[in-house]
Parts: structure tokens; C-alpha cells; sequence
């Protein structure tokens, strides 16, 4: 029996998960943070290396090339269908160190949080990045947290870094793509931009569309195994797939040519954008990768996308070309051809 | 998906691309005016130019109702946006249009106005329910379609007794545009811009239908074929131009049947006449003043017009020496003739309006088709 007064040793008390919300003292190095950090962080993301509980998680390494990734995320809103900032979170930098062709090994994540920021919301939020990282086998090993005044955030921001080992062997890089490789992507472009938008309160249409939002790990092993010779991966987020081939025809100083009938768009997505004056080319993926490779090894890397679950509506989109202007041009499916410029401005603030 | 794919098929749009091949006279060039935004995207977006003969030449018109409002106006709404406390509302275009001094109401905005953008002339009605302590005004821009939305705000407004809701009206009209272009000394005496015909306004020709446009077939022999914003229907277009004028014919056509009547949408004409009336005179960009072109709110609904309740002073701010937004608005000039296109003004930082809105032909031309003149040393990569 607990004597009246005395406190049980290492006792704290329970969070109020339901009802409460974030208060600047959760920030602020006392009781509090320590609390929130035990009973919400280290809970949810359990694993040694947190365990340790010191500032920084010390693991051991192997020799190799390593990659390393930070990813901020701002999206609103923060819960959206398929997934929320969370499993967002865990996500985008799992498939940033995923595109160098590397197997993600550990995570770290920074939490900015606004004054009043519901507890119950925070929680739904970490145990959804607990699932991702558990399921993407890649454990949230350290981590820091912020709280600012109410008014000064948008609820929850959260950067997380990655660290990642390239297989021996593997160079893939953005500035590989050479004229007559072909271009795949690994399935239906813009399903997370239109998911994310359909949510917003000035845009209120109904949709059944969820975001993409994935990790792209497992899928790029698989082919990298079939095609050790792959030149280019890249997950095509903000700007949508027109970005990501404009970036990469600039680092390989090579022209592209996509073909509109071969792209890969969800009907829902197409209605949507037709609706708002979009262009599903520039909508935001996050479950989603193009990859570049030699011609002949196309139709290998297509069968090995296609058989995983994450690539089975992969398709050949389109194929480099040499051109010093660095265009990339696609033929339209009513006959003509157009530029794919970049974005210009902004389209869709806060999509991820 | 329904109702779109059938319009941009390209099977269909091959075989149209043959019939206007054998119809059109190699003998002699034609030339078209587009003159909506809508069709100049389109035209950009498909690549329809590559489906035409090299006579067939399409020239783009001021239907692009960001690029045709003048400075002054732009610098209006940045002034209304940066008085303390007051909510703009705008369609997203609108933000980027640059003004005096490199402002526009993005930089507003990102220096402490409530700049909002909306989709509606309803959402910043919503948003003045929401906000009834403070003064919300909406820049209503645009053509005929957009006219009977802003009306409709207005005596909703009105209805629900709405205090803070005002309107900063820059309704511009159709009609007075074609005809101040056919009456141009370039057009008319100089024969500087060869026009044998004009693609009429889609969405437009819905609210006003096809009649108002028989004057320009009649009085100056021009051929109108009022067409949908679809690659199918512009493709279509193109061709009754091409037989009108083989068979000497000027007539206003209807390809948009599946939305045009010749009457258009009476309910929205009359909703239009009972908020807005006449001005007398109105600036264009590209085209100057423009008599009778433009509307204003009525003195019965004064209550809601931003220029009455903020003295919005009349500006006429003239535009960047080296841009040639003004001609290629009025079809006398290319995108691509403009010094600097592609150079000093992109969409990152566009110096005219035409390189802002998408539908701008300039903006169109650079997204989409800059390509073509990749072997001229004048386009700049980003």
C-alpha cells in the first residue's frame, strides 16, 4: 500500500488522452514533456534504441555507402483519407532514401506542436507513425519535440530523417538517365493530391479517392533485383510527375518524351482535376516512384513492378531523349505534342 | 471518363485533321482569331496545332478576362486588400498579376493582407457571414459567365442583410471587345492583322447565346463559328471556318449546340440587367478605353459596390515599356515576337498579364509550345 503523501518512485501521472491538449509546460524541459515524451512517444515508438533514452539513439553501422534524408511535413489537413501527417510522415523519408535504391534503416522524428493541439489527435497521429514504421520494419529511433504558442503553428508540423544503406553494386542517381532509356511509373498518378484536396473546406466535392501515401522500400528491392541496372528512381511528390521529369531531364541534360495515353490516371482523379482547372501531371503522389532504365531491360522491370503490390498498375510512359534544351515533351492523345513544363507557382498549398 | 473523352478522341480529331487538309485551298492562307483564354488553352494544351496545314493559322484574341484588365485596376484591388482589417476575395489568378512597383496581391498578402482566394463569387459570400465585424470585398472579374454569379452574390447579399459584403466590379463584355477589334486601324485599314474568321466563346455564348454575334458576320463579312473548349470542337471549328470562307459565305454557326441557344440563358440575362447597367467607357489592357464594354453595379445596390463605399480612385497605370501584352492581346503580335518572352518574363515572374493566367496566350505558349522554337537562341531555359 502507497503511503499518503509519498510518491511512488518513477510514478508520473496519466495524460489525459481524451480530453486534454497540448500546453506550452509539454514543451518546456519539465515534468510535463518528460511525461508526454514517456506516456505518447516512447510508448507508441517502442523499440532499444529509444530505450536508451539519452539525446541521441546510438546503433551500429556496417561498412558501405550510406544515404541520409529529412523530409518536413505541413499538411492540412492532417487527417485525410488513406492515411494523415503521420503515416505521411514516415513515408515520405522511408521513399526519399528508397530512390538512391537504399534499404532504410532508421528514423528520426521532430514534432513542432501548437498550444492547444488536442492530446487525442497527437495520439491518433504518433500511433499511425508507429504502424508505418512498424510495418515499413524501420524504427523511429530518436526524436525532439517543440511547443509553440497557440497561433504561431498550424496544429502539428513534423520533419523526420532517415538513414539508409546502398547495396553494393547500385548507382542510381537523378543524373543518369540516358537518351533511349525507357520511363515507368509504378501506378496511378495524383490520387493523393485530389485525396488531401477533397478534404479541404473551400473545396468541398465528394470523392471516394484515397491518398496513395506508401512506402516504397520493399517495391524498389524487389526491382532492383530484377534490374540491378535501373539509372534513375524518383517518388514524384510536390509538382507532381511534371516535376520530377523536368528535375531529372535537367540533371541528365536530356529531353524527354512522354505519351498521354500510356499515363496511368484514376477516372476520379481526371474528374476532379477536369473540375478544379488541374492538371493531374503537377498533383502530388506519395506512394508512387518513377523509375528510368535501359530499353532492353524495360519489360523485365515492368513484370517485376507489376508483381508486387505497391506496382501492379506500373506502366511504360514514355522514353529519354537527346535534346539540350532539356525539354520534356509529350505527345498528346488527341494527336499533338506539348511541352510538360514545370510547375509554375504555386497550384495546391499544403498538400503533404 | 464520359462527357470528356468523347471530345478529345484522336481518332476522330485525325480524321477531322484530313477533311480540313483536302478542304483548305492551298492557294491561300486563313487566318483565325480564337477569341477566348478557353480555346487558347486548349488549342496549346492538345497540341492542335500540330494537326493543322501550315496555312492554317490561328491568332489569339483578349479572351482572357486576368489579361485584359488593366493595371490600374489590379493596383485598386492591392490597395483595397492592404486597408487593416478588410478581407479581399479573388479568383486565384488574379493573385499574381504583377502591378506598380512589382506588387501584386500575392506579395500583399505575404506582407499582411487578408488576401483569400476562392472558386466562387459564393465562397466570399460565406466568408462575410462568417467575418460580419469586417469589411469583405470581392474582385469579380471575367466575362459574361462569370457576370451571373457575382448578381446572384449581390442579392443574396442583399437578402440576408449583409452589412459587410461588397463588390469591387470589373465585369467586362464580349461583344464591345470583337467589335473594337474589327474597327481597329490594324484590322480594318491597315490590314496588319489578316482575320478571315473567328472561333466564338463556349462557355460565354451559353449565357448570351448565338444572336449577338450576328452583327459581326453581317457588317464585316467575318465568319463566326461559335465552338465547345474541347480539342474536338475547336478541330470542328476550324473546319466550318474553312468551308464558310471556301464557299463565301459569312455566317454566325453554332458547332457548342449540346449548350448554346441563339437565345443563350434568358434567366441569367435578366438576373445580369437588374444588378448590373452600362458604363460608359471602360480601359482594356491591349485595347484601351473600350466604349460601352463593361458593366457597373446598379445605384439600387449601391450598398454593395466597393467603389462607391471605398472611393476607389480612377488609375490608369501604363504598362512595362518592353512588354507586348497590348498587341498580343489585339492579335497583332505572337507571344514569341515579344523581346522579352521566355527571358525576363516567365510564369515565375511574369511581367505582363498575358504570362500569368493560363489561359494568357503567352502563358499557354510558353507551357506548352516553346518547344517549337527551340532552335531560336531567344528562349531561355529555367
Amino acid at each position: 500500500m502507497v503511503q499518503k503523501g509519498i510518491v511512488k518512485p518513477g510514478y508520473s501521472r496519466v495524460l489525459d488522452l481524451k480530453k486534454g491538449c497540448i500546453e506550452m509546460a509539454h514543451g518546456s524541459g519539465g515534468r510535463a514533456m518528460a511525461q508526454l515524451i514517456q506516456q505518447l512517444f516512447v510508448t507508441a515508438f517502442d523499440n532499444e534504441f529509444l530505450r536508451q533514452m539519452n539525446d541521441q539513439a546510438c546503433f551500429p553501422s556496417s561498412s558501405g555507402r550510406m544515404v541520409m534524408s529529412t523530409d518536413c511535413h505541413v499538411v492540412t489537413p492532417l487527417f485525410f483519407p488513406g492515411g494523415d501527417i503521420g503515416s505521411l510522415a514516415v513515408h515520405g523519408t522511408i521513399n526519399d532514401i528508397a530512390m538512391a535504391g537504399a534499404k532504410p534503416c532508421y528514423l528520426a522524428a521532430g514534432f513542432i506542436l501548437e498550444e492547444g493541439f488536442p492530446l487525442a489527435d497527437l495520439k491518433r497521429i504518433v500511433d499511425s507513425m508507429a504502424q508505418a514504421a512498424r510495418a515499413a520494419q524501420v524504427p523511429i529511433i530518436t526524436g525532439d519535440t517543440k511547443v509553440v504558442e497557440k497561433g504561431s503553428g498550424d496544429g502539428v508540423f513534423i520533419t523526420t530523417t532517415g538513414v539508409g544503406m546502398v547495396p553494393e553494386g547500385i548507382h542510381i542517381s537523378a543524373e543518369n538517365a540516358r537518351p533511349g532509356d525507357k520511363i515507368l511509373v509504378s501506378g496511378t498518378l495524383g490520387d493523393h493530391g485530389v485525396a488531401v484536396m477533397a478534404q479541404r473546406e473551400n473545396l468541398s466535392f465528394e470523392t471516394s479517392i484515397e491518398s496513395d501515401t506508401a512506402a516504397l522500400h520493399e517495391l524498389v528491392a524487389h526491382m532492383i533485383a530484377a534490374t540491378p541496372g535501373i539509372h534513375v528512381l524518383r517518388d514524384p511528390t510536390r509538382g507532381g510527375i511534371a516535376a520530377a521529369l523536368n528535375e531529372i531531364a535537367q540533371q541528365s541534360s536530356v529531353g524527354m518524351m512522354i505519351h498521354e495515353s500510356s499515363l496511368p490516371i484514376q477516372e476520379q482523379v481526371q474528374a476532379a482535376c477536369e473540375f478544379l482547372g488541374l492538371d493531374p501531371l503537377y498533383i502530388a503522389n506519395e506512394g508512387k516512384l518513377i523509375a528510368i532504365c535501359p530499353a532492353q531491360d524495360a519489360e523485365n522491370l515492368l513484370r517485376a513492378m507489376r508483381a508486387h503490390p505497391l506496382g501492379k498498375n506500373a506502366a511504360i510512359i514514355g522514353e529519354i531523349i537527346e535534346d539540350s534544351h532539356c525539354f520534356v515533351q509529350m505527345q498528346t492523345g488527341f494527336g499533338g505534342t506539348r511541352v510538360v513544363d514545370w510547375l509554375s507557382g504555386e497550384q495546391l498549398p499544403r498538400i503533404c | 471518363m464520359k462527357y470528356i473523352d468523347e471530345f478529345r478522341a484522336g481518332g476522330l480529331a485525325r480524321q477531322i485533321a484530313a477533311k480540313i487538309a483536302s478542304e483548305a485551298d492551298p492557294l491561300r492562307h486563313y487566318h483565325f482569331m480564337e477569341f477566348c483564354g478557353g480555346h487558347t488553352h486548349a488549342i496549346s494544351r492538345f497540341g492542335i496545332v500540330d494537326l493543322l496545314p501550315a496555312n492554317v493559322h490561328m491568332i489569339h484574341g483578349p479572351g482572357c478576362p486576368v489579361c485584359v484588365l488593366p493595371i490600374g485596376r489590379v493596383q485598386n484591388a492591392i490597395q483595397l486588400a492592404q486597408i487593416p482589417g478588410l478581407i479581399l476575395c479573388s479568383y486565384g489568378d488574379m493573385l499574381r498579376i504583377p502591378a506598380s512597383n512589382g506588387m501584386s496581391l500575392l506579395k500583399a498578402k505575404a506582407q499582411g493582407a487578408d488576401v483569400r482566394m476562392v472558386y466562387s463569387s459564393a465562397d466570399a459570400l460565406k466568408i462575410a457571414q462568417e467575418n460580419p465585424q469586417r469589411p469583405v470585398v470581392f474582385f469579380a472579374i471575367g466575362f459574361e459567365t462569370t457576370t451571373p454569379p457575382t448578381a446572384i452574390a449581390i442579392q443574396q447579399a442583399q437578402a440576408l442583410g449583409l452589412k459587410n459584403f461588397t463588390v469591387f466590379c470589373n465585369h467586362v463584355l464580349t461583344p464591345s471587345a470583337i467589335s473594337h477589334i474589327l474597327q481597329s486601324p490594324e484590322v480594318r485599314t491597315f490590314g496588319l492583322v489578316p482575320l478571315d474568321g473567328f472561333i466564338g466563346p463556349a462557355h460565354v455564348s451559353v449565357v448570351i447565346g448565338s444572336q449577338p454575334y450576328e452583327y459581326f458576320a453581317e457588317e464585316f463579312q467575318k465568319p463566326v463559328v461559335i465552338a465547345g473548349f474541347e480539342p474536338l470542337d475547336v478541330m470542328q471549328a476550324i473546319l466550318m471556318l474553312i468551308q464558310q470562307i471556301n464557299t463565301g459565305r459569312a455566317k454566325v454557326e453554332n458547332e457548342f449546340t449540346r449548350a448554346v441557344l441563339p437565345a443563350g440563358n434568358i434567366k441569367a440575362q435578366a438576373l445580369v440587367a437588374e444588378v448590373f447597367e452600362l458604363r460608359r467607357t471602360f480601359e482594356w489592357r491591349g485595347l484601351g478605353w473600350v466604349p460601352y464594354s463593361a458593366l457597373k453595379i446598379k445605384s439600387r445596390y449601391a450598398a454593395f459596390d466597393a467603389e462607391q463605399r471605398f472611393s476607389i480612385p480612377a488609375l490608369s497605370i501604363a504598362d512595362n515599356k518592353a512588354c507586348e501584352c497590348g498587341a498580343i492581346l489585339r492579335g497583332v503580335k505572337r507571344p514569341q515576337d515579344c523581346k522579352i518572352f521566355g527571358t525576363v518574363c516567365t510564369p515565375e515572374n511574369p511581367v505582363g498579364s498575358c504570362m500569368v493566367s493560363a489561359e494568357g496566350a503567352c502563358a499557354a505558349h510558353y507551357r506548352y509550345g516553346r518547344f517549337r522554337e527551340r532552335n531560336n537562341a531567344v528562349i531561355k531555359e529555367n
